[in-house]
């Protein structure tokens, strides 16, 4: 483990909504002063304020962490903002992270913000300039090219069944019928009804995608002597790990997320794991579409290339499973606020491990947990993972 | 015409033309929502106090930004102010002349800790200064539409 | 947990229709002019004269499509160009039946990525499909650039109408 100790002391978030009436700013401030409280701090003990946001276009202001920096408790604070797209979530706690273990702080209020509704008529106005300029976008292509085409080569790699896939989205949207901040909890609801859904660009179905959201999430994170004041169940982190692939996506072996696998190999060999299977007790992987869930878990190294959707139909990644994933709900399930989404999967394992997750808690009391979040031109890979 | 050839005048380089097709939708907010609804419906300015920073926020918001606490006291603040800082402006945002210079102003209100940028109007350039008290003159009820626009402009007093 | 959590407020889509909230619009107005640059201003004028250009890295050997002046890979200077034919092989596609702004289509777009024969193994492109059933539309599929008659190029990713089978 490099450098101090660091723990996560406090999380709080908002709802994750369609459309919010709040401000980009007010929605910081809902998550973050709720943060706070959860470990009775003020922001007089926050030290250093991380900032991820990602990225301008969809609030629709330039500078867009500056201006949310007051909602952020960052009024007079060294501040950082980072951002890889939707790997920002967990990106911005591995900022936070060495903030805190470089020493030059002891407490740090990260902080993950996205309203999407702001974006008008659909963020993929911005969404789709990630096309190359001079040699894809006079195509006219759309967002959902890359997803289903990844999907597509994923699908056709391992000859999966679209059904076996489809369990993800009812079990994360089953999970989510238990999170008090989800938009798309459904408890009832079925692989048929996935099936069923119309085609946007197949493989792609719209029960496969999960909803873009307004939303945000804050952690509270602090070196061990504050930690071990703060809270009797601090959750330590153990292992962080990040990695960017080339942005000439068709130049790539779409069929494996080989960034995740890199950040992963060096989030565990920070945190000492060398079994991951049998060390990680929950995993929280980055998942906007169903498919992505497998890809990530296989990149995390968690299931052998091409086992996941076998695995998952098997009902080994539920709440009850050998290895639950997603017990939050995910994205499909909680809702998709680009950067907040992330930070809400680690606050997840962060209450998972402290048994607060109430109604979805993962039974055995689980000891490590990861979060994996995922972004840009489907670049980068990053990983936290964390213990009790 | 081939594609990499000399050029004389910048202007004349080939280029990539394209764009960000995205607008803006931008809600007011808890705290913006009652602050512009009072300025059409009454003509009136609000603002939020925090007791324990003894701050009074004109535009009124939903938290205070020194000490984190949630703003629930609402007053009504006065509509006049002292011109902090102004500017004359004389082009638009594409570079060129406006018709009538126009004159950008940051107003602190009476009694707040706060103020508004907005145009300053019936006072020729050169009567103004940093100091100058002055008020709101709002459009006609049946014109506002909850925007700062509301505001046509501040005055001399 | 719910204590953590915050009651953001839920707005529908009349909420702005029917003007119960107040808010504000704005056009950003954002146009760009780019430089192709000089590996894809050369791309670009390949296309004009019909033809797929690559470019070789000295390190790894790659012949790279889209060109590009330096291997990110090796992080080293490429050195030349090599010119590529205009078939190659499909090595994943989509059905597309929405447009980006959610407008539902009648018959799929059918974009894919397509390894360039001439290019190193992997190197693909994207492009649409065309003069396809999208029932027959396999990966593995070999397909053909259907060009733009010559005094149509204007030097653009364009010039190629779409990839159709190979007879």
């Amino acid at each position: 483990m490099n450098g101090n100790r660091v723990a996560v002391i406090g999380a709080g978030m908002t709802k994750f909504v369609r459309r919010a009436q709040e401000t980009a700013k007010e929605l910081a401030w809902e998550a973050a002063h709720l943060a706070l409280a959860s470990c009775e701090m003020t922001l007089d003990d926050v030290d250093a304020v991380v900032i991820g946001t990602a990225p301008d276009a969809f609030d629709g202001v330039h500078m867009k962490s500056e201006y949310l920096s007051d909602g952020c408790g960052a009024w007079g604070k060294p501040v950082m903002r980072g951002y890889v797209g939707g790997g920002t979530g967990v990106f911005a706690a591995i900022q936070g992270w060495y903030h805190v273990a470089s020493g030059l702080f002891d407490t740090v209020l990260v902080v993950c913000e996205e309203k999407m509704s702001s974006c008008q008529p659909h963020p993929q106005g911005a969404f789709l300039t990630i096309f190359d300029h001079t040699t894809e976008r006079p195509l006219k292509p759309n967002l959902l090219w890359i997803f289903a085409l990844e999907m597509n080569a994923y699908m056709n790699r391992y000859g999966l069944d679209k059904r076996d896939i489809a369990t993800v989205a009812v079990k994360n949207k089953r999970n989510a019928a238990d999170h008090p901040a989800a938009l798309l909890g459904d408890p009832d609801i079925t692989v048929d009804d996935i099936l069923n859904t119309e085609v946007m660009a197949w493989p792609v179905q719209r029960g496969d995608v999960s909803p873009i959201s307004d939303g945000a999430v804050a952690l509270v994170m602090s070196a061990n002597h504050v930690a071990r004041r703060a809270t009797p169940k601090p959750v330590w982190v153990e292992g962080v790990g990040w990695n960017l692939d080339t942005a000439y996506w068709t130049n790539r072996d779409l069929s494996y997320p080989v960034y995740v696998e890199e950040a992963a190999r060096m989030a565990y060999k920070m945190a000492g794991v060398t079994e991951p299977r049998k060390q990680i007790h929950i995993a929280e992987p980055y998942d906007p579409f169903d498919y992505k869930e497998l890809h990530h878990l296989e990149g995390l190294m968690l299931f052998d290339k091409g086992e996941a959707p076998r695995a998952a139909a098997d009902g080994v990644t539920q709440r009850d499973g050998d290895l639950p994933v997603c017990p939050s709900g995910g994205l499909l399930g909680v809702g998709n606020p680009i950067a907040a989404a992330g930070l809400m999967k680690v606050a997840e394992i962060f209450w998972q491990l402290r048994g607060e997750a109430g109604p979805r808690q993962v039974p055995g009391n689980p000891k490590r947990g990861l979060a994996q979040a995922w972004g840009d031109l489907m670049q980068v890979g990053t990983v936290i993972v964390m213990g009790v | 015409m081939s594609l990499l050839h000399r050029i004389e005048h910048a202007g004349d380089a080939l280029a990539w033309h394209g764009d960000m097709p995205t607008l803006g939708r931008y809600t007011a907010g808890i705290a913006g929502e009652k602050f512009f609804r009072e300025i059409m419906e009454n003509g009136k300015f609000l603002g939020t106090i925090c007791p324990s920073c003894d701050l009074v926020y004109t535009p009124p918001r939903l938290y205070c930004e020194q000490c984190f606490a949630q703003l629930e006291e609402w007053v009504e603040v006065p509509t006049t102010g002292i011109v902090e800082t102004f500017t004359i402006v004389h082009l638009d945002m594409d570079g060129n002349r406006l018709p009538e210079p126009r004159v950008m102003a940051f107003v602190h209100i009476d009694d707040t800790d706060g103020g508004f940028v907005h145009f300053l109007g019936d006072v020729e350039p050169e009567e103004i200064c940093i100091g100058m008290p002055v008020e709101a003159v709002f459009k006609e009820p049946g014109e506002r539409q909850g925007s700062i626009l509301d505001i046509a402009h501040f005055r001399p007093r | 947990m719910k204590e953590h959590v915050y009651e953001s407020v839920y707005l529908r889509s009349k909420d702005f229709e029917e003007g119960r909230v107040l808010f504000e619009t704005w056009d950003p107005n954002t146009h760009y002019a780019w430089d192709a640059g000089i590996a894809i201003g050369r791309y670009l004028q390949g296309l004009k004269a019909g033809q797929l250009i690559g470019r070789h890295c000295p390190e790894c050997g790659r012949v790279l499509i889209p060109p590009r002046m330096f291997c990110e890979s090796c992080f080293c200077a490429t050195d030349h160009w090599i010119p590529l034919q205009d078939t190659g092989t499909v090595i994943t596609f989509s059905l597309c039946y929405v447009t980006w702004d959610m407008i539902r289509l009648e018959e799929p777009l059918i974009p894919a990525v397509i390894e360039i024969d001439g290019a190193s193994t992997g190197m693909g492109i994207m492009h649409m499909l065309g003069d396809v059933d999208p029932d027959a539309v396999e990966i593995g599929m070999r397909v053909q650039a259907v060009w733009k008659p010559a005094e149509e190029r204007t030097g653009s990713i364009t010039d190629i109408v779409h990839f159709k089978p190979v007879e």
